[in-house]
């Protein structure tokens, strides 16, 4: 099917049915089990059992039972979108009417936006599985995620209220000062991979084995065995940072409990609060494949046989294309669960120290590791 | 590029710059400004350059606009609101936009090659990161170190002006 790139409608099309495909069949039904996998989780560690019994509501038409099906608390996710659908929208009388509308849009746009340059698959249908393979990838996905401020930003402020006003101030600075260490701590893997693209890099880690794991391709070099530890190093800061950049705990202060109630959404209710929630959980999908991407070889399985361009319209082909997405998705979801398990492992932490670990610590170990990277790059060959 | 997107995202461009003067509220003017950045790097985009409109959202809408919006949120807007449009302001700036417009068209008019559009580039992937690294660390390496120890020195007196205020 080359001639669909030949001719500009049908190239708009193919990029139109890969971004619903992606959004709609893949990233927002993961996001929405994600929450509920969150509270399965958190059960598990907390020795609770968690929603596990969501059934129909046949009671509300008059039976003596909900009706119970074997799908044990799979339906909780259906349940709380009505939920949010039906909750009364209020919108308080002292807010900045445009700006509290705006908010929950630019919180989740960004985060959905992200997921445009992410290689999450092969081939397909004679289409490579991205939805806009450009040579400057990962430059646009921190360009996007920093972007992805301003909702927290005017959340806080139209909110005209003291505690979404904190809640936003921090919100701001946090993510201001872990960008740096993100960014820095990303520069030795495309010094390594030398390449901005992100299906360059796949394909480097295809061929030298992934980047965290380098004997994945068969063998091990006295290189790869030296790069392993800068690294390690990039992926340990790079995956810290990405915590504190998505606002998970032990970083979550822009809307910790304790202090400031629920931080720059308290004002918010019903669906724009559901925004901010899901906008939260498809960055936390964004930053997980990323790191998918750059260190764990995104769809490529080892033992696996690759796909081509040909081969991808012939039924086997497809198969294997399929099972290339199946294989991102698990990463991000095995990435996921470890977001999850350590939100309910690890305290929060208080924001001088919060600051103190991005300035003082994982600042410069990103810095130093650069000219570790580097002097491993030209020495060893 | 196609010239309706090119059309669509100028004329967003310089509504979104208009509003950045003409609003009242110094928050809507920062907004306005980040879209209209937004809209610059479309046009980079739109001509092939993806660094350079990458890097215009990075900094300018990631980084900096952040802060200015970080800054502004703290000010007393209300006292923004009650200023009036300052008359001779009005009229002085007018002459100062006026004289710029007429010296780029002067510019424009000894420069007849802007007037026609440039052929197509031509390649499928322009590697424009590489060629701007190569060209900065060869060609223009030294410019390039002395404004890295410029910025220093700025950031450095600026640090050093701030603490004596404290005191």
């Amino acid at each position: 099917m080359d001639f669909i790139n030949d001719i500009p409608w049908l190239l708009i099309a193919a990029s139109v049915a890969k971004t619903l495909f992606l959004i709609f069949l893949i990233v927002l039904p993961i996001v929405s089990y994600t929450v509920y996998a969150e509270r399965r989780v958190s059960a598990l560690i907390q020795d609770r059992l968690g929603p596990n019994r969501t059934g129909f509501p046949t009671s509300l038409l008059g039976f003596h039972k909900d009706l119970q099906l074997f799908l044990g608390g799979l339906g909780q996710p259906v349940a709380d979108a009505v939920k949010f659908l039906l909750k009364e929208e209020f919108t308080p009388g002292h807010v900045n009417k445009f700006y509290f509308w705006l908010a929950p849009v630019l919180a989740m746009v960004p985060a959905l936006s992200t997921l445009a340059v992410l290689p999450f698959g092969n081939y397909m249908f004679g289409q490579k599985m991205v939805v806009a393979d450009v040579n400057v990838g990962i430059l646009y996905v921190f360009a996007i995620a920093s972007i992805g401020v301003y909702g927290i930003v005017l959340a806080g402020w139209s909110s005209n209220s003291k505690y979404p006003f904190l809640g936003g101030i921090r919100a701001t600075s946090q993510m201001i000062s872990y960008e740096l260490s993100l960014g820095l701590s990303a520069v030795p893997v495309l010094m390594i991979i030398g390449n901005l693209n992100l299906s360059d890099a796949i394909q480097y880690q295809i061929d030298n084995g992934w980047l965290l794991l380098p004997f994945t391709d068969g063998k091990l070099t006295l290189r790869e065995l030296l790069l392993w530890i800068p690294v390690g190093i990039s992926f340990i800061v790079f995956t810290i940072s990405m915590f504190a950049e998505t606002n998970r705990l032990p970083f979550d202060l822009p809307e910790s409990e304790t202090e400031l109630v629920a931080g720059y959404h308290t004002e918010y209710s019903s669906m724009k609060f559901a925004l901010f929630f899901l906008g939260e959980y498809a960055a936390m999908i964004a930053g997980s494949s990323v790191i998918v991407v750059l260190f764990l070889g995104g769809w490529h399985l080892p033992f696996l046989p690759i796909n081509t361009l040909e081969s991808s319209t012939t039924p086997a082909g497809m198969a294997l294309g399929l099972i290339h997405i199946s294989v991102f998705f698990a990463k991000v979801i095995a990435l996921l669960i470890f977001f999850i398990w350590v939100r309910w492992t690890l305290p929060r932490f208080r924001f001088d120290q919060l600051m103190k670990l991005g300035w003082l610590y994982l600042f410069e170990i990103a810095l130093v590791n650069i000219f570790i990277t580097a002097a491993i790059l030209a020495l060893v060959k | 590029m196609s010239p309706i997107l090119f059309w669509l995202f100028t004329a967003l461009m310089l509504a979104f710059g208009v509003s950045v003067i003409l609003n009242r509220n110094p928050v809507a003017s920062a907004l306005s400004l980040v879209a209209s950045f937004l809209c610059l790097s479309a046009l980079f985009v739109g001509l092939d350059a993806f660094f350079i409109g990458v890097i215009q959202v990075l900094v300018y809408a990631g980084a900096v606009m952040v802060l200015f919006l970080f800054i502004i949120m703290l000010l007393d807007l209300r006292a923004e609101h009650r200023r009036h449009f300052n008359r001779l302001v009005l009229v002085g700036g007018s002459l100062v936009s006026a004289g710029f417009v007429i010296a780029l068209l002067q510019v424009l008019s000894v420069f007849p090659a802007g007037a026609k559009p440039f052929p197509a580039l031509g390649v499928a992937r322009l590697d424009d990161v590489r060629q701007v690294g190569i060209t900065l660390f060869t060609r223009f390496n030294l410019p390039f170190q002395t404004v890295g120890v410029l910025i220093l020195v700025a950031a450095v007196g600026v640090i050093v002006l701030s603490r004596r205020e404290l005191k």
